[in-house]
């Protein structure tokens, strides 16, 4: 028998606490963000303080909500919730309202729903009752084709919609697979291509002048580095079995990628998000272009300064001179006006919250349990990379939300269904047999 | 899965590793780095600079010469530019092609999108209100006042000057002034410009991003309002220099009077000369322009800048330096026959009485006479050299030959030769006085300003000294001589006692000599007339005056370019003006009238001025 006595006794109340500090810190940097003399009445729903009030009185119901729901529900009915946000990706494709060139919304009254918020979570639910299935063995082929399957068609649905930023997001859920026994090497290999992607975008423009008056372009420069760094290593380990046929394959596919990520990025990306990657990179310096945003972002949180300004007396952030302020720009204002102080509370947060995740993935008995738990420690954390990365110019600007900061009563919606699905999952960890 | 279990510490491991950078680079932006807090700053602080106007110029009876009009520039912020802006329609507002609209847009976007720059500089109060009505349909376009230079009275162009805006050298010089502020370019607003320019103010304001002012920042702490620039009075008489002005139309030339009491400049006239008002504002480049390439040189500030022979207006202060000297006395006398004739050439002289004494020698202005005194001045010392330094040291004692000292920019020195110029041409110990005869009779190499005679008459009307000459009377209500170290009494090493005889002569030159058409009824006027050799066209007319010949009032120089014989024109001239100046009357209609007719320089002005925009 399950009593309500049992279930507030079990309720990990420190996450609970940690998602209560983070939500009225989040709804007191918008007030402060969209903070206008003319306008004082908290609960003004004209005002987006006013709205955000609104969605976090209906996060509180949503997270109590899913407090009494049996857990066995989520493990039962994870693919049918993940089948029908799928069903609503789609939809929107079809009849959604389009902001900012991403169809990702559905406009109902006076209020809209971005059903990929939600897709997160019944990524993350759908993926672990898959990964959690009796004689699922992560090092077979099949079940790599199937997790990325899973994770794959959300996302690209989601780039269909044209929100790269959202789809992005799913990467994270490389880190998962990690944990239930992907090879080390994926990641391995992800971080490589990332640091030659880098790399290469950085060099293809330089021309080198070699002897014999031949001109090399960067890119040709990187694959002759490649190669003596691939012969060195040949040279090092040649008494290894088949060690020539590892460092050929690994110069050509690292020569093919350093080549071909010209075309991708020529090619293939949207020139606004080149031109962002770029302005990231400090290959292009372009202050009120591109980089605008960066810059004003960093002057928003570098003019704070150890103690910050003072809640409410942000200059840069109450004069608008940084975009979106409320929503995907919103470190800037705690940044600016609560300083270094501020910023270090929010990042070790932050840092509690994935902690604290980890810790109580590790005590679950069910394996469906703690792989969603990875998951959403993942995609809290991969949204905390890029968040906060991209306001303090350490990652390109990707529009995506800081969880429980950021203004928007989906994204809001979605993270508390994520965390408090969890935290119910840990609340009846005992009685999973 | 328990094999994989220690993998929660990788991914511990990362999460922990991310948030490390972050705080690193969190602490590096907002602690170490302090170049966000400068750019902070510039972006939501604007300062909006307060012109002060500058300081009024008055003649010396309070009429006002320079005041200033309210001109508005018109300032654009590229950002806050609305997509429906309608070029069309605002390039015809302003009368502007749509090419230079882009022009100027482009430039001001280049220069900031976030910060106001000039998109128009200067626009008068007239355009301006026609623009006005219309502005508030073109955000991002505002204005900003200031004001130009007026000059109701349209006289004594080249004595107040202009003002224009400081160049990036003036700018780069002297760290008070900031690009589009406006300076003294010449005359007195050269002269007096941090007396005039008064005081910048500003007002730091805190904008938006689309540059909207949000109120003052820290409650105006650090504003200050600009300080007009102090008013000036002048020791000019305006009618005077209008009359003279007046005088001498059609005419190349220059006029200066001096009240010799004091040392202030009572009029100071440079012909021809232009309406200052063409030097103000968006007309001014390219009128400058013109008048810079009208060959009559009207911006030629003759006054202080063009040096002339003094003629025989010099043969007064040659008498004086003999008498000084002692190698000539009242009684002296030299007979003349035509001339003066040595070592088998000779000086020309025109027909007169002969022989003639001091008084008679001036009246009639014979060079002869002059002659002899000259030489017997620079004879009676052992050289040439040593005789000529004397009579050089009186010379520049009088205020020739070196600057006087006025309070106006560019002055030239005039020449008065250093003995070290003779030997170059004769060799040392070569030359003799009869070799440098022409300075008897005021040719030669002596070359004077028209400011230096006038202030050579106001020498010889105070029998002995002048005061250092100038233009400024009052620097609000404050009496410049209380304050100028500068104006000092200057002696000229010649005894009062010796000025009588020269100064009675003077007056007969008047009544009854070559000057007598500067004679004015019951007024004793003491003149010398002087006709300047010009190799380059008929003579210069000069005359120097000053009256009455007790307690003068009034000394005067004038030159009247290609005006032949000083009797002609000069003098006459003169006898007007002092009788404008100390009788406010003119009695002699008929030579008022024979002077404003005259015509030296062939046609009427060339040169088609814009007049205003």
């Amino acid at each position: 028998m399950r009593g309500s006595k049992s279930l507030i006794d079990n309720i990990d109340w420190f996450t609970v606490s940690i998602y209560f500090v983070l939500i009225l810190a989040g709804w007191l940097n918008i007030y402060a963000a969209v903070y206008n003399e003319e306008f004082e009445s908290i609960f003004d729903t004209t005002q987006r303080y006013g709205k955000q009030l609104l969605w976090i009185g209906t996060a509180g119901i949503i997270a109590i909500i899913i407090l009494l729901i049996d857990e066995r529900f989520f493990s039962t009915f994870g693919y049918l919730i993940y089948g029908f946000v799928i069903a609503l990706l789609i939809a929107v494709l079809l009849v959604g309202a389009a902001t900012k060139g991403a169809t990702s919304w559905f406009a109902i009254g006076g209020f809209k729903i971005q059903p990929s918020e939600f897709s997160k979570f019944a990524t993350c639910l759908a993926l672990a009752k898959y990964l959690s299935t009796l004689n699922i063995r992560m090092t077979d082929l099949k079940t790599k084709l199937n997790a990325a399957a899973i994770i794959g068609i959300p996302a690209v649905l989601i780039l269909m919609q044209n929100d790269t930023g959202s789809a992005l997001v799913y990467g994270a859920f490389v880190l998962v697979l990690f944990r239930e026994g992907l090879s080390g090497n994926f990641l391995l290999i992800g971080l490589v291509t990332a640091f030659l992607f880098v790399i290469t975008l950085v060099f293809q423009n330089d021309v080198y002048q070699m002897p014999f008056e031949i001109e090399l372009t960067g890119g040709w420069m990187l694959i002759i580095i490649l190669f003596i760094i691939m012969g060195l290593v040949y040279y090092f380990n040649r008494k290894r079995k088949q060690i020539l046929l590892f460092s050929t394959i690994v110069f050509v596919a690292c020569s093919g990628l350093v080549k071909s990520v010209d075309y991708v990025f020529n090619n293939i990306l949207e020139p606004h998000q080149s031109k962002r990657i770029n302005v990231m990179l400090g290959i292009e310096s372009d202050p009120y272009g591109a980089g605008y945003n960066v810059n004003q972002s960093l002057i928003a949180i570098g003019s704070g300064g150890f103690t910050g300004k003072g809640y409410l007396k942000g200059t840069q952030t109450k004069y608008d001179f940084v975009p979106e302020q409320s929503t995907d720009f919103i470190f800037c204002t705690i940044g600016e006006e609560w300083g270094f102080i501020g910023s270090f509370a929010v990042v070790a947060l932050f840092m509690t919250l994935l902690l604290r995740i980890l810790f109580m993935c590790s005590r679950q008995r069910s394996a469906f349990a703690r792989i969603y738990g990875y998951g959403v420690a993942t995609i809290f954390f991969f949204h905390f990379l890029i968040n906060i990365g991209m306001t303090i110019g350490l990652a390109p600007v990707i529009g995506i939300p800081l969880p429980f900061f950021s203004y928007g009563g989906s994204s809001l919606w979605g993270f508390t269904i994520l965390l408090f699905v969890f935290i119910k999952m840990d609340a009846d960890r005992l009685e999973v047999l | 899965m328990k094999q994989y279990e220690s993998r929660q510490f990788t991914i511990g491991a990362i999460f922990l590793v991310v948030g490390l950078i972050f705080l690193i680079r969190l602490f590096y932006v907002q602690v170490i780095d302090s170049h966000y807090k400068l750019d902070a700053t510039n972006n939501v602080l604007r300062t909006v600079v307060k012109y002060p106007a500058r300081g009024l110029i008055y003649d010396r009876h309070g009429e006002l010469l320079v005041y200033n009009e309210a001109a508005y520039d018109l300032m654009v912020v590229p950002k806050a530019i609305k997509e429906d802006f309608d070029t069309t329609e605002f390039c015809s507002l302003l009368g502007m092609s749509r090419k230079e609209f882009d022009q100027r847009f482009n430039k001001a976007k280049n220069y900031s999108q976030y910060k106001a720059s000039i998109f128009e500089k200067e626009i008068s109060a007239k355009s301006y209100a026609i623009i006005q009505e219309q502005l508030f349909n073109y955000p991002g376009f505002f204005v900003q006042t200031r004001t130009l230079r007026s000059y109701p009275k349209k006289t004594a162009a080249h004595m107040v000057g202009y003002v224009g805006e400081a160049s990036p050298k003036v700018i780069k010089k002297d760290n008070y002034y900031k690009s589009g502020d406006h300076i003294g370019i010449s005359g007195i607003e050269k002269h007096y410009e941090k007396v005039l320019r008064g005081k910048r103010g500003q007002e730091v304001q805190m904008v938006d991003v689309f540059n909207r002012p949000k109120g003052k920042f820290q409650d105006g702490a650090f504003d200050t309002t600009a300080v007009s620039g102090s008013n000036l009075k002048l020791t000019i008489d305006a009618d005077l220099q209008a009359y003279g002005e007046k005088l001498m139309q059609n005419k190349k030339g220059s006029i200066v009077a001096i009240d010799p009491s004091t040392g202030e400049i009572l009029a100071l006239i440079s012909m021809p000369t232009y309406d200052p008002n063409l030097l103000v504002g968006r007309q001014r480049s390219k009128n400058y322009g013109k008048l810079s390439q009208d060959t009559l040189k009207p911006l030629f500030n003759r006054a202080l800048m063009a040096k002339y022979p003094p003629g025989s207006t010099f043969k007064s202060i040659n008498a004086l330096i003999g008498l000084q000297e002692g190698v000539l006395t009242p009684n002296t006398r030299y007979s003349c026959n035509r001339g003066y004739r040595f070592g088998g050439r000779k000086m020309g002289c025109h027909p007169h009485p002969s022989p003639v004494n001091l008084e008679y020698s001036i009246q009639t202005s014979c060079n002869a006479y002059y002659c002899n005194v000259f030489r017997s001045v620079i004879d009676h010392y052992p050289t040439a050299e040593e005789g000529y330094n004397v009579w050089r040291t009186y010379v520049t004692n009088f205020g020739l030959g070196k600057k006087t000292g006025i309070d106006l920019p560019n002055e030239l020195s005039g020449f008065v030769p250093e003995p070290a110029y003779y030997d170059r041409y004769y060799l040392k110990g070569k030359w003799h006085s009869t070799t440098i005869l022409s300075l008897a009779i005021g040719q030669g190499e002596l070359g004077f300003t028209p400011m230096q005679m006038a202030n050579m008459v106001a020498a010889i009307a105070n029998r002995g000294y002048y005061i250092t000459p100038h233009i400024a009377k009052e620097i609000n209500g404050q009496l410049i001589t209380d304050f100028d170290s500068t104006i000092v009494r200057n002696k000229t090493g010649v005894e009062a006692k010796y000025f009588n005889e020269v100064v009675e002569a003077m007056y007969k030159v008047v009544e009854q000599g070559t000057g007598t058409s500067a004679k004015i009824d019951s007024l004793q006027v003491c003149g010398k007339t002087g006709t300047v050799e010009n190799p380059h066209g008929d003579d210069h007319s000069t005359f120097i005056a000053f009256a009455p010949k007790d307690n003068p009032k009034i000394a005067i120089s004038v030159y009247v370019e290609n005006g032949y014989w000083g009797s002609r024109w000069a003098a006459p001239i003169a006898g007007l003006l002092i009788e404008e100046y100390l009788r406010d009357t003119i009695t002699r209609p008929l030579i008022e009238q024979r002077m404003l007719e005259g015509n030296l320089i062939g046609t009427p002005p060339k040169v088609v001025i814009d007049e205003g925009e």
